[in-house]
Formats: structure tokens, C-alpha cells, sequence
């Protein structure tokens, strides 16, 4: 009874259809986009698996990095991982203090206003580009560590985690500032009932509290560290050893495939190694978010 | 209502991305519409020679103003790569191209590389301006390079260095498969690898730099990229033989050690632009350019003048 | 009853109470250090490349293409050359990162699908960039026959900024009250037109944010497009707004300051300081805007 229904036009319905299908393909477009990635660069790296210059045992646990040598090649990458490892520990040695203390007072000590200013500072320092950061090690640090300790290069060791620490901790302070602010202000409100002072809280109730997203913090600040490749490549000195010092230079793992990706004639083993070192670090980055998106799951579950 | 936000919403995002994308494409239908064609050249290959070859690109451009060249680095090797697979127009090269990748360009191409010699360059040997050595001989510097090399001190080579405390010598070297560093290792060690633990830098100016901020430091690079903060050492083939300067009388006599020539290839005989370009290069206004570079010219008597 | 302590002496300072305090005095004190260590930094950085570019800095320096070798002159053609590879990665970036970002945030449900999904823009963030490099080379360089190109270098700049503009776009989206959805959806608009007509209306400044920080991270690059399409000189005619086409190479900010602090002997001091200033400039204006439009957004807000 009374007038139908007023229907939509086929053509809208049709098209909203599309939109909705085009919608659905982006969503998983991101998963599309990793298992590319990891499809392309698996598959320009398996051939050398096969390879009989090439021997798996050599490529992750020796130290020489020959892959251009006439009579005898060799893809070790000890060396590199372990400039990779040393670099990052650097960094995060610096870094872990530095940015959870930040994350705290901006999460439980400061003003407002003060709140503010410092997360804008964090954001810009989070902005600044991987290649600024190198060329201020390579001019600035490097000429400040040789006045200073009086070594002869200031490329090293010392220089590339100095660097990485300052890049790697915004990524600290904001995922642990989230943390903290994650943890219910009941808790708060029951210390300081409890007679306790406002450090005595923070360290006695919201870091138990927050401990899984300070690791997701910190979890994710090695991975910023151990990906990152210009700063280090201008930066750590570029040298295949196993440092014994601050003052060494090293190579990382990333920095190694920079600098010879442009020159490997494509097709060759020299650079299907350098793409399965990429699927090595590729391998690394994942496990390290994995990690991250575990622990912080675990405190949102609780 | 409704209808309204949509469209605010679309045409924002739409005259957002169409601006971006007439900003792109418009140049290419821009272009061939008024005004002669563009020629893109694409150059790419040794680090020595890509300063040079920028300089020769950025004149060309105020010569030609019809063509663009891109200039890449990468190595040598990567260069004459790309020929093989005829990504690019020239690879420059500061070693000869070896008979297997000549194969393997004219087995993917069909064409056989042309060689032009464009120039010639001394690869010098750097040390800190503080550093009191004035010579030193081929057998010397593989000692200190090479991978079983005895020579890991100043004090070994009878060196004191003034002013530094610790006299391990640092060697800078230059990423594996430049030419520079191929034809280091040819010439200077023979068949042995290099040492690992040098800082292996990536561009010729980087070891130059690195040297000159290094009282105890000793590199390899071109000799176009001399500054004041370092020494070039006369090199002699043995000990005892007369050591020689990296000058441009000597780098063309050959009695320099380490003279080497700078070479263009291309996928059999240059045609139309590229060939143009190359006929420039050879000319005196592209000699003179190598030449302000700080490489040897082919003809050095005509191209100063 | 003397046993108990009078309530207004339980409340004095004794010995122990002033010892809490300092405690806590102190670690206020060295957790602000700790944050002024990171404001120092920026600040020194910024003072300290302005005062080395100074005798370069100036707009003939960002007008002029490189001259002499690349020891004089300007980086025009490193600007125009990444103001392309930015645009045309966010062309591709932008539409595919907001829709991801209302796929995820409106229409998927707790589920294996979803989860995945969010792994993966994660992961997307994670990986290293010179992985993505790798990814560009050997899938659009190679793969796709696109050979060196602005073409390859956007298209892999493009799946690395992607998750920026998801991550931004997801807040945004979040940001608009449920209640506002259901009203829509209580007069019986489809989700699709619930989406129109109520969540991006009310979301589209956050989602320009996003975008905006897009922008800052793809100018920033370096290694995805050292490898895929960014070259070491390529001759311009100053002025020419125009002078890469699809499929060329061009210069790019990051990279010439990588090559002129590397790969230039003998240059001008200031020049590779300038640059550096030119990048870290425009990389932080780009993000200061977005920051400033978010306050002004926050301010605004009517829920």
C-alpha cells in the first residue's frame, strides 16, 4: 500500500559495488606488497644457492669478503653481521637510557605545554632524512671524535652508533610514551593514595605496568637501527673487520649491499649475494616486528 | 547534502592527483608539440671518470641544448654491464673491457663494443702533506695492501710520521669492482686479494678526504683528485729503480707506473647524438675540459691552448 | 591510645619523607636532562649547517643548476628532479594507502585477514630501505622492464611511504565518533555511502596530514632511489621546470647530497652544507605544516 519504495538506480548501486571491490583490493594490497617484496628479492638470490663457488656456511660464519677476487671468491659476511650487531648495540646502548628517561618525563613529569613542545622536537628529529644524518657524521661527528679521542679516522664505530642512537630515539620515545599512557590512570591514582611520590609510582607501579610496550619501544628501535643504510654507510668507516673497539671501523650488513648493489653486474653471484643478504635482513626486520606487534598485543590484551 | 560533500570530497582528492599528474606527463606532450625533440644520452660506469664525464654533460648541454645527458657512477664494471645488456648509450671504463664481457655483449646484443680512448690518468698514491715520505715503490705498496702483506706499520717502512701516536698504517682502499680498485689489484698485487680491514670508500674524492684528515693513512685514487690536505708519492716499479712523479709529461711516456688510459664504449658505431657527443668529446673543447679536470688529454699540446 | 601518633605528625617531614622527595627531585631533574638531550641535538644541527651554508644559502643557489663540475652553482635540477619522484609517488601512494586505510578501519572484521593485513603494513614500515632498493631493482627495474627510471624510483619510493599514509589515514578515520556512523546508517545509507557522506567529510584533514608526511619521507630518501632512477648528474638548462620525462633519470636532492660530499673533489665548502640545509629545510617545513594542521584540527574539533 501507499507508493513503492523509492529504489536507487542500478548504475549508483553498480558503482558502489566497484568502489567497494577497489577498496577490498587495496586493503590487501600491503600484504600483496610484502610478499613482493620478498618474492623479488628471493628470487633474484636463489640462484646462487646453487651456485658452486657458493657455500652457505661460508656465507653466514666466514669473516672475508672477497667477491671480487680472481682466484678465489668468498661470500663471508661475519664480519658485516657482526659490524650490523656492533653498530646497533652502540646505538641502542645510548639510545634505550636516553629514550625511555625522555618517554617518562614526557609521559609523567612535565607540563603540558612542555608535553607539547617535546613531542613536535621528537617528531622533527624522527623527520630528519637518513642522509642528513650521515653527512653530519661523516663532516660534523667525525672531525668531534678525532679532537676529542685523538684517533686517526673519525669514521667508526663510535661515530655510526652515535648516529643511529639519535635516529632511533624518537621511534623509543613515542612507542614508549604510548605505553606509558596506555597504563589506566587508576593506577596512578592508587600509588599516590598510597603515599607513594611520583617516582616512586613510576618505577614501582607503571614500568612493571608498561613493560611490554617499552620492549615493543625498544624492540623496535633496534629495528629502525639495524635497517638503516645511508647514515651508516657515511658514517661507520666502511671497513671489513670485527671491531676491537669503539674506535674501529666497521661495515654493516646494509651498508655493504649500498655500496656494491650500484656496481654487481646484475645477473652475477657477487649480486644475488647481495640480494640474499638483503632477504637476510629482510628476515631480521620481520622477526624484530613480529616481536614488537607481539608484546604490545600483550598489553592491550590484559 | 550529502551529494555536496562527495563532491568537495572527490574533486579535492581529483584536483589533487590530476595536478600531479598534468605536472608529470605534461612535459613529455609539452615537448614533442614546439620546439625541437629532447635526446636523452645515458652515460654510466667508472667513479674516476664520472667527474669528468659530468663536467663533459654539463658543457655539452650549453653546445647542444637539444640534449640531456645522464651521468651515473656505479664502477667500471658496472658500466660496461649495463652495455651488455644495452641499458645504456656509453659505459665509461678506466680499465679495457675484458674478452668475456665483450662476448657476452654481442651474444645479448648482436653488437659488437666500440672503444674510444678519451684520455689517460695517473693513478697516484696519497699520504697525509705531514707524512715525510716522498717515494715509494710497487713491492712496498702490495706489502702494505696486500691480503698477506708484512708491512702493517710506519716504522716498517722506515717512516716516523710526526705527531701521531699510533703508527698502524691505515689504508684506504675503494670498494671491490671499481675499476680503480681492478686495476690496482692487477697492477700492484698481481694475483693476490687485498687485506680486509681498509676503508674501502665509495667515491675517489671519500679516499682523498679520508687521507687528508689522517696523519697515518695511505690511499690509491685518480690523480684529478689532489687537494692540500695531501702528498703525492712517487712511485717506482722496484726498489732502487728511479721513482717517478704523477705528472702529465709522465703519465703519457708511461714511465709513471701506474698509467692508465680512459676509455668510452659504445654497442658497435655510435650513431646520430651519441655520436656527435663523442666527436665532441675528442675535439679540443672536450679535451680542454679533461684537461681542467686534472686528467691527461690525449693530445696535451693542443688541448691547452 | 599514646600509642598512636597525633594525625598531624604522621604528615611531618621526617628523615625518610625529605629522602623520597630528593629521590623524586632527582629523577625529575635527570629525566628532563635526558629529554633536553634530544631538543640540544636538533637545535646544533640546525645552527651548525646554517652557519657553515651561510655564504651559499639564497635563491640563485636553489634556482641555478650546478655548475663547474658541480663545485659551483646550484641544485635545481636535484629539486625539480625530487619534487618529481615525490609527486608521482604520492599519485600512487595517496589513493592506495586511504583506501587500505577505510578497507581496514570500516568495513574488516576481527579476523585472520585483518590480522595479516596489519602485519603486514607493519612489516611494510620495518623493512629496511635499502631491502626496498633491492625490491625496486629487481622487481621494476628488471622485473618490469621499466629499466632506470623516474618510473621505477616512484613506484618503489611509493610501496615504502605507503604505510605513513595507512598509518595517518587509520587515525583519522578512528577519530570520527561511532555515534556518527550508526546516525548515518539508522536512515538507511549503505556502509559505502555512510563512508561519503559522514567519515571522510569529517576525516579529510587528517588524512592531509597523512599525505603531508608522505611528502617528507619520500623527499628524504636516499637508497631506493640510488639504485632505481636517481642519477649522478644529468644536464638541465637552468629555469627548465620541465626537464625529466617519465621514463629518464634525474637527479635528486638526497642523492646529490650523498655525491657531493662523497664523490666531488675540491667543492665549494658551503655547497654540500647548503644542500643539506635545502633537504633538511624542506623536509621539516613539510612536517611542521603537517603538525601545525593538526593542532589547528585539534582545536577546531566539535566532539
Amino acid at each position: 500500500m501507499g507508493a513503492p519504495r523509492p529504489q536507487r538506480p542500478k548504475a549508483s548501486i553498480a558503482i558502489e559495488r566497484i568502489i567497494e571491490f577497489v577498496i577490498r583490493l587495496s586493503g590487501v594490497s600491503a600484504v600483496f606488497f610484502v610478499a613482493a617484496i620478498f618474492f623479488f628479492i628471493f628470487r633474484e638470490a636463489v640462484p646462487v644457492l646453487w651456485d658452486p663457488d657458493f657455500d652457505f656456511a661460508e656465507f653466514l660464519f666466514s669473516k672475508e669478503w672477497y667477491p671480487t677476487s680472481v682466484n678465489n671468491v668468498r661470500y663471508g659476511t661475519f664480519a658485516l653481521t657482526i659490524g650490523t650487531l656492533s653498530v646497533t648495540g652502540v646505538a641502542i646502548v645510548l639510545a634505550v637510557p636516553f629514550g625511555l628517561g625522555a618517554a617518562i618525563f614526557i609521559s609523567e613529569f612535565c607540563s603540558p605545554k612542555i608535553k607539547e613542545t617535546l613531542k613536535i622536537v621528537i617528531e622533527l628529529l624522527a623527520a630528519i632524512p637518513s642522509v642528513v644524518w650521515g653527512f653530519i657524521g661523516l663532516t660534523v661527528m667525525s672531525k668531534l671524535i678525532v679532537s676529542v679521542t685523538g684517533t686517526a679516522v673519525g669514521v667508526n664505530l663510535l661515530n655510526g652508533g652515535f648516529i643511529l642512537a639519535l635516529m632511533s630515539v624518537p621511534v623509543i620515545v613515542s612507542i614508549g610514551e604510548d605505553a606509558l599512557k596506555a597504563v589506566p590512570d587508576s593506577y596512578r591514582e592508587a600509588a599516590l593514595a598510597l603515599g607513594a611520590t611520583r617516582w616512586e609510582t613510576v618505577f614501582r607501579v607503571l614500568l612493571p605496568a608498561a613493560k611490554n610496550g617499552l620492549l615493543a619501544a625498544v624492540l623496535l628501535g633496534v629495528g629502525r637501527a639495524v635497517g638503516e643504510t645511508m647514515a651508516v654507510l657515511m658514517a661507520t668507516g666502511h671497513a671489513v673487520q670485527i671491531p676491537h673497539g669503539l674506535l674501529d671501523s666497521v661495515r654493516t650488513l646494509t651498508a655493504n649491499v649500498a655500496a656494491e648493489l650500484g656496481e654487481a653486474p646484475a645477473g652475477s653471484s657477487h649480486y644475488r649475494v647481495l640480494f640474499l643478504t638483503g632477504v637476510l635482513l629482510f628476515a631480521i626486520t620481520l622477526v624484530v616486528n613480529v616481536a614488537a606487534d607481539l608484546a604490545v598485543r600483550g598489553i592491550r590484551r590484559k | 547534502m550529502t551529494r555536496n560533500r562527495i563532491v568537495t570530497t572527490l574533486a579535492l582528492s581529483g584536483a589533487f592527483l590530476g595536478g600531479t599528474l598534468l605536472a608529470l606527463f605534461s612535459p613529455g606532450c609539452g615537448k614533442s608539440g614546439g620546439g625541437p625533440a629532447m635526446t636523452t644520452i645515458q652515460v654510466r660506469g667508472s667513479d674516476t671518470m664520472v667527474n669528468v664525464a659530468q663536467a663533459w654533460a654539463e658543457a655539452y648541454k650549453v653546445a647542444a641544448p637539444n640534449v640531456g645527458v645522464e651521468v651515473s657512477g656505479g664502477g667500471s664494471g658496472v658500466g660496461i654491464a649495463a652495455l651488455e645488456k644495452g641499458t645504456v648509450d656509453i659505459a665509461n671504463a678506466s680499465r679495457n673491457i675484458k674478452p668475456e664481457e665483450a662476448e657476452r655483449a654481442k651474444k645479448n646484443t648482436g653488437k659488437e663494443p666500440k672503444e674510444f680512448i678519451v684520455g689517460f690518468d695517473g693513478l697516484a698514491i696519497y699520504v697525509h702533506k705531514d707524512n715525510p715520505m716522498t717515494e715509494i715503490s710497487l713491492p712496498q705498496l702490495a706489502e702494505i695492501f696486500a691480503e698477506d702483506g708484512k708491512l702493517t706499520k710506519w716504522s716498517d717502512a722506515g717512516v716516523t710520521i710526526p705527531g701521531a701516536s699510533d703508527d698502524t698504517i691505515i689504508r684506504v682502499s675503494r670498494q671491490s669492482s671499481s675499476g680503480t680498485y681492478e686495476f690496482f689489484r692487477e697492477h700492484v698485487l698481481g694475483k693476490r686479494d687485498f687485506k680486509l680491514g681498509s676503508r674501502d670508500m665509495n667515491g675517489s674524492k671519500e679516499v682523498v678526504e679520508l687521507v687528508g684528515s689522517s696523519k697515518t693513512a695511505i690511499g690509491y685514487s685518480g690523480m684529478a683528485y689532489a687537494t692540500p690536505a695531501v702528498k703525492i708519492l712517487k712511485l717506482s716499479a722496484k726498489p732502487g729503480e728511479p721513482a717517478y712523479e704523477a705528472t702529465v709529461a709522465n703519465t703519457i711516456s708511461k714511465v709513471y707506473p701506474l698509467a692508465r688510459s680512459l676509455q668510452l664504449y659504445t654497442l658497435g658505431e655510435p650513431q646520430g647524438e651519441v655520436k656527435k657527443y663523442i666527436d665532441w668529446i675528442l675535439s679540443p673543447a672536450g679535451q680542454k675540459i679533461l684537461a681542467e679536470n686534472g686528467d691527461v688529454p690525449l693530445n696535451p699540446a693542443g688541448a691547452t691552448k | 591510645m599514646e600509642s598512636v601518633t597525633p594525625p598531624s605528625e604522621r604528615f611531618t617531614r621526617t628523615h625518610q619523607v625529605a629522602r623520597r622527595e630528593r629521590a623524586q627531585t632527582v629523577a625529575k631533574w635527570v629525566f628532563g636532562a635526558m629529554s633536553l638531550a634530544m631538543v640540544l641535538p636538533l637545535v646544533a644541527i640546525i645552527v651548525y649547517l646554517l652557519y657553515k651554508a651561510w655564504p651559499s644559502l639564497g635563491w640563485e643557489f636553489l634556482a641555478d643548476i650546478p655548475r663547474k663540475g658541480m663545485r659551483e652553482g646550484g641544485i635545481w635540477s636535484a629539486f625539480v628532479g625530487t619534487l618529481y619522484l615525490v609527486g608521482l609517488s604520492l599519485a600512487i601512494s595517496a589513493p592506495i594507502g586511504v583506501l587500505a586505510a577505510i578497507y581496514l578501519n570500516e568495513y574488516a572484521r576481527e579476523s585472520w585477514l585483518n590480522r595479516l593485513i596489519n602485519m603486514a603494513v607493519i612489516n611494510l614500515a620495518g623493512v629496511p630501505s635499502i631491502v626496498h632498493a633491492l625490491f625496486g631493482l629487481g622487481a621494476f627495474v628488471y622485473g618490469a622492464r621499466f629499466g632506470f627510471s623516474i618510473l621505477s624510483a616512484s613506484l618503489t619510493l611509493a610501496i615504502m611511504t605507503l604505510p605513513v599514509i595507512i598509518a595517518s589515514t587509520r587515525e583519522a578515520l578512528s577519530a570520527v565518533p561511532r555515534a556518527f556512523r550508526d546516525a548515518c546508517a539508522n536512515v538507511g545509507a549503505t556502509r559505502w555511502q555512510t563512508i561519503r557522506a559522514v567519515v571522510l567529510p569529517n576525516s579529510i584533514s587528517g588524512i592531509l596530514t597523512g599525505i603531508i608526511l608522505q611528502v617528507s619521507r619520500a623527499a628524504g630518501e636516499t637508497a631506493p632511489v640510488m639504485f632505481t632512477g636517481a642519477v649522478f648528474f644529468k644536464a638541465v638548462s637552468r629555469g627548465d621546470l620541465f626537464p625529466y620525462r617519465l621514463g629518464d633519470q634525474c637527479m635528486a636532492l638526497s642523492m646529490h647530497l650523498y655525491t657531493v660530499s662523497t664523490q666531488v673533489p675540491n667543492v665549494k665548502e658551503s655547497i654540500p652544507y647548503a644542500t643539506a640545509v635545502v633537504l633538511l629545510g624542506s623536509v621539516l617545513l613539510v612536517n611542521a605544516s603537517a603538525i601545525v594542521l593538526r593542532i589547528w584540527l585539534r582545536g577546531r574539533k566539535k566532539w
